[in-house]
Parts: C-alpha cells; structure tokens; sequence
C-alpha cells in the first residue's frame, strides 16, 4: 500500500477498481509502475457480504440515480435502474457470476461476416483472436477459469441437471457446467466453491474471482498501489496542449482534490466512463474529450437478454448451488439461416423468492402472478445472452437538467431493440421453452431483460479516429495519454458474456501503457 | 401517533416458530388465523385506512396460504414511509378515497372479484404504483414467509450446499463426468 501525493505527476490514474481497472492496475504495479486507483464505491471484505439479496443489493449496487429513454422494456420496469451492476471496491467483480468465455473468431469482424444490417453501425475490430489468444490464456490462468489450464469443472447443481436433461433430449450437443472463474478445487489461496447459491451477492467464500481480494491486494503487496475507496472521479484535466494532466475528485467528505496524473486510464464501465469523457468538456474539448468521432456515448449495447423460467411436477430448488451453473453453447454460432446474424448463448440462472417477485413479470400482479410464484421451489431458470446490435442512437448522454451531489448532470440512457435482437430474442425464447419441454415443464414462463447487467461499447475501439473513440490498446485516438480500459471499449459485443474479454484486454493494455512510458512515448 | 393494541412483536417471534415448523411438512399450508392479535403498530395511518391497505396488498399479490399477519407487515412497512414522505402520506390519503369512490360503496364492502375490478381501474394511479411497488418488494422480503415458498434464505451458514442436496433432483437425467465433473470435497 503506497500513498502517493496529489501533485505527483509521474502516476497513472485509473478510474474504476472493477475487471478492467482492477486488472490493469495490478499489471501495472507488477511492472513496478505507480497507480492511484480512484473507486467511487467502499472497500468491503468478504465477511461484509450477505446472503440477503436485497440487503446485498443496497450494499453493493450502484443506485445514483440515471434515467432511462427509448423503447427497451427496461425503461418502463425500471426507469431509474438501467444497469445493475456495483459502486464498490472489486466493482461488478463482486456481483458477477463468474462465466468466462472467450470470444468466437468471427465475433471480432462482424461487419466482414455479417455484412451490412440496415440500422445497425457495424464495425470490425482492430484486433483479431490471436491478438487477444495469448491474453485469454493469461487472464484464465489468473481468473482460474474452470476448463482451462487442467482446472476441472464445476458439478451440476439441480438446475444444470435440468437444463442438461432437456437439452440432451432436444438434441442440443455442446452442454456443460461451462467456464466459470470459480474454483472448482482449492487454487491461488482461494477456497473451492460450496454451492452456496449466492454468486450475485459477493462470494463469501472467494471461490469466484474479484478483483477486490485477487488482483488489488496483489497489487498493494507491491507498495506501488495508492487505492482510494469512495472516491469519486468528475473530471478529467488536460494542458493547452491537449494532454491530459489529472483528475478532479471528490472524497468521501465532499472535498475536491486534483491528482496529477502521467497517464489517465477510465474504467468506470459503459455509463460512466462516457459520462465522464463528457462532463470533462472544456475550451479546447468542446464536446468532450476524446470525441472527435461524436462516437462517445454511442453504440451502446447490453447483449440481447431474457430469461425462461419453467415449472415441474418435482422440486429443483434452483437456488441450490452456483447460479450460473452451466451453459448450452449450440446457438452462439452465427448462422443467418435461423433469421438472424449473430449468436446466443443460454445460460442457467436463479433468483432468490425476494428477486424473483421483482423480475418474473415487473410489474404484474394478482393471482395469475402469484400462482407462479407459488411454484417457486419447483422452478427452474436460464438466462439468454447473444449478441446485440450497436447503434448510434442506442447511447449515454448528459441530462439536460438533473445534477447529481456535485453538480454535474446525470446519464439517461437510451436504448431501442434493433429487429434483428427481436429475433434473436424470439427464437431464444421459443428454443430454450423447446428445452424445458423435452424436460417435461408444467408451465414456461418469457421473463423480459433485467436492467443491464453488460453494459458495452460507449467508447468503442476503431482502426480509424473517424469511427470510434480509442485504438486497438484502448489509448484514446485524439489524446495519447488517455485509455479506456473497460467494456466500454468492445467494438461490438459478441454472444459471451464480456468479462474474460475485458481482463483480457486490460493485461495486453498493461504490457502496451509499460511500452509507451518505457519509450517515453507518454 | 402510535396505535399500538397489542405486542405484535411477542407474536410475531411465535409466528416464526410456526412458520419454522411448517417446513418440514411439505405442501401442508400453514393458515395462521387473522383474528387481529397481530393488530398493527402504526404512526401515520388511521386504523380505518390501514384496513383498507391491508385488503389492497393482498388482492395485489394473494395467497391463500399466507395469513393477514404477513399482509400486515407490509402496511406497517408502508406506514412507517407514509410518516417519512407527506408527498407519500397525500398520494396514498386520496388513493384510498379513490378506492372508496371508485363504485361509491365503501371498499372494505366489496366482493374480492368487485375490488380486484376496482383495483386494476387504477393500476396507472401513482397510488396503486406506490402501493404496488412497495408490497412486491416488502412481502416477499419477508423472511418468515420464506419457508412457505421453500426458499431458505441464507446458506453460508450452513456451509451452502454442497453436502444439502444441490444434486438431488433424482427424476432428471444423470449428466455424464464430463459435463458435470464430481464435487470437490477435500
């Protein structure tokens, strides 16, 4: 643990403790670089955590307040809940389920696969599989990803084995307990994982991995890491020249303070970072920094989602054991003759009585919901994650009029399905009620997406400054030393859930950021 | 303005046990009788308006197998935001008339099937939104009614579940070694 002074200009800032921030600051540290590492949220332990969810949910979720616009159905449950995702040191590490999938080949050149889609602002990565190829094999490592590195998998609760008799007898070929960062044997000091169904509430077992108890004290042991819980970054400063020099913040007390900074690296995930960019507007950055594009803000995408819960004669008690327990991997290929581009994965979930009353059908009541829940022991749950479509119009702005505490105006985002993620989303549904069928399903229940739990593609990477905001290392095309080191940086956003890609991009941003300031470059 | 009539909190305690023991007789329903010993402890609300609530939360989210007592706590949740929001306190003051005035017979008078009618007249009400919101989150947050849905609750501490019965849904298929590798157990 190191404490490094306000006007010491020879750090790198980053802004977010959570997959990227966390990760790259620890890489950095072990490079024997200095790092102020600014998290808005507090540092908890995992004796912190509780089994309670929505108790977990006020200790963990970020709850600032944002809006919603547009035609998504998350506007009208939960119009000032977007995202869920964590204002805590660890960031949505914390909350995560922990499925580690790297991305398919063709999921880094989409335009060139899928071709033009009317409405949709398809681009290709800068980058290829085997640029990221040995960073995933890093990262896994790191992460220990089940089904990577000799780590075996994890066993199937109840509501794998459920999943697992109705996609065999659908035929479906490609079902297991999936990669999970979750240890299935004891590894790196971390327990294995004792089925304790509370995966989404911080794992009081640190058998999933997080950033808060792996890569931060990692990076503290090193004496190069200043961490500073509920911090909160406002803006980024830059000199007339248009390089950036430091970062406005305010303390837990309100107090405002400006660290200088070598480097400035944003990792507050899709809806703050841009945010921040934007709020950072000035004289010489009149739209906000590293905007010359006008992409700040856009393309943003939360991956086409739903769940389907069903119903059975005998109980599953679905909450026993790791919540994301297994996946069916058949559909996440791309395979237009389904009426689509794109894939999905599907994925098991399970909600606790108190979550599951807040999103089996937002706002439904009386006895037709009721007789649902009363059922609930003997339900069982998957999640749809695939690929949605980035459009510029899908995006972060500032409010016009609401301010948060400190006076800066607060993010709406909006965000309208495109038709081919209606499509996706329907032969999803209609597959995954297919599987629980085979299963033998008393009732199927279509539950609508939750707000955004994957949150991509507001500062997206380009190969040209015309079509996006940052490089293929993250380094923002317009001010050499200002990166995106968060998910806000997927050009599109594939069928995997994104984590493993963002860790992954964060350790080959490490090796890129020690280059450049070895060189003297930044 | 407390209106407290008896020790809800005394019953209460006893109530858990009940609950508690209910578990282990599977799909018996545990019927608590709402004889009014629960009577709620209120700071805001009159006893006539809390009545009506109490008949509105449970039309809103009903089930025969929970009794009045659960239903209670959740207008007692309620009140207690009524005593601290009096944009809340005037939302819900003319909800209740709206209720009242909906058929011009006094709400408490209606059939179940008449209410429920009246209720979903007003679903787009901030009044029925508040009251809506605030049930589906409080009642089923509810520890003591848990083990009538056959959701437990916390399990760190006891150990989670690999050794209570996270493989034991017997009538699905037996997944092969490959796809679920046996548990880890020391």
């Amino acid at each position: 643990m190191a404490t490094f002074e306000h006007d010491n200009d020879g750090v790198v800032v980053i802004i977010g403790s959570g997959a990227g921030g966390g990760t790259l600051a620890n890489e950095l540290c072990q490079k024997g670089i200095d790092v102020v590492l600014l998290e808005a949220g507090k540092r908890h332990t995992i004796d912190d955590f509780v089994n309670d969810e929505w108790a977990s949910f006020v200790q963990l979720a970020w709850l600032d307040r944002r809006t919603t616009s547009g035609s998504w159905r998350v506007a009208r449950d939960f119009p000032g809940l977007p995202a869920w995702i964590c204002k805590t040191v660890g960031g949505t590490t914390t909350h995560w389920a922990g499925a580690s999938l790297r991305f398919q080949p063709h999921e880094f050149k989409v335009r060139t696969h899928y071709g033009e889609i009317a409405g949709a602002n398809l681009l290709d990565w800068p980058i290829e599989l085997a640029d990221l190829e040995p960073y995933y094999d890093k990262a896994e490592d790191r992460m220990g990803t089940t089904r990577t590195h000799g780590i075996p998998g994890l066993p199937g609760n109840n509501n794998f084995r459920v999943l697992y008799t109705g996609a065999k007898r659908l035929g479906y070929k490609e079902v297991h307990t999936g990669r999970m960062s979750i240890n299935s044997h004891p590894r790196h000091d971390r327990a294995s994982c004792q089925q304790l169904g509370f995966c989404f509430q911080g794992c009081k077992t640190g058998a999933k991995w997080s950033t808060l108890y792996t890569e931060i004290p990692a990076a503290e042991a090193t004496g190069r890491l200043d961490l500073r819980p509920e911090c909160t970054a406002l803006q980024i400063q830059h000199d007339e020249s248009g390089k950036v020099t430091g970062v406005l913040y305010a303390d837990k007390d309100g107090q405002q303070h400006v660290q200088k900074a070598r480097v400035v690296c944003v990792a507050g995930n899709s809806i703050e970072s841009p945010r921040l960019l934007l709020n950072s507007a000035s004289a010489k950055y009149p739209d906000g920094l590293a905007n010359s594009s006008g992409q700040v803000g856009r393309n943003y995408m939360r991956h086409t989602t739903g769940s389907v819960y069903a119903t059975f004669d005998k109980p599953v008690h679905m909450f026993r054991g790791t919540t994301m327990a297994g996946i069916v991997q058949d559909e996440a290929h791309h395979d237009p003759s389904r009426g689509f581009v794109g894939g999905y994965e599907l994925e098991t979930l399970s909600l606790g009585l108190p979550f599951m009353a807040a999103f089996l059908d937002p706002g439904a009541w009386g006895r037709s919901f009721t007789r649902k829940m009363d059922q609930y022991a003997n339900m069982a749950g998957l999640w749809i994650v695939g690929e949605d479509m980035p459009q510029e119009t899908n995006r972060i702005t500032l409010h016009p009029t609401e301010k948060d505490q400190f006076g800066l105006p607060i993010p709406n985002v909006h965000f309208d399905d495109h038709p081919n993620d209606i499509a996706m989303r329907s032969h999803a549904f209609r597959q995954s009620a297919a599987l629980y069928d085979a299963a033998g399903a008393r009732e199927i229940y279509e539950v609508p997406p939750y707000p955004s739990t994957h949150n991509l593609g507001t500062n997206r990477m380009s190969e040209s400054p015309r079509d996006g905001v940052v490089n293929k290392w993250g380094q923002t095309h317009d001010i050499k030393n200002l990166f995106v080191s968060d998910g806000s940086v997927f050009t599109t956003g594939a069928a995997e859930n994104p984590t493993l890609t963002i860790v992954a991009l964060a350790l080959r941003q490490a090796d890129y950021i020690a280059d450049q300031m070895g060189k003297k470059e930044i | 303005m407390s209106k407290r009539i008896l020790d809800r909190r005394a019953f209460l305690r006893t109530a858990g046990q009940v609950a508690a023991t209910v578990t282990v007789l599977a799909g018996t329903p545990t019927i608590l009788a709402s004889n009014g010993a629960w009577a709620m402890t209120l700071q805001a609300t009159s006893a006539e308006d809390a009545a009506v609530l109490l008949r509105m939360v449970r039309l809103l989210y009903p089930h025969d197998h929970l009794g009045d007592l659960y239903y209670a706590t959740v207008v007692e949740e309620l009140d207690g935001k009524i005593a601290a929001d009096a944009g809340l306190a005037q939302t819900v003051k003319e909800g209740i008339g709206q209720l009242h005035a909906a058929l011009g017979v006094p709400f408490l008078q209606l059939s179940e099937g008449t209410q429920t009618e009246v209720l979903a007249s007003l679903q787009a009400s901030p009044f029925f939104q508040a009251v809506r919101g605030h049930t589906v989150v409080s009642l089923y947050n509810n520890k003591l009614v848990w083990p009538q849905f056959g959701y437990p609750g916390a399990s760190y501490d006891q150990g989670g579940y690999i050794l209570r019965g996270f493989q034991d849904a017997g009538w699905t298929l037996e997944p092969d070694a490959e796809a679920s590798p046996p548990p880890y157990l020391g």
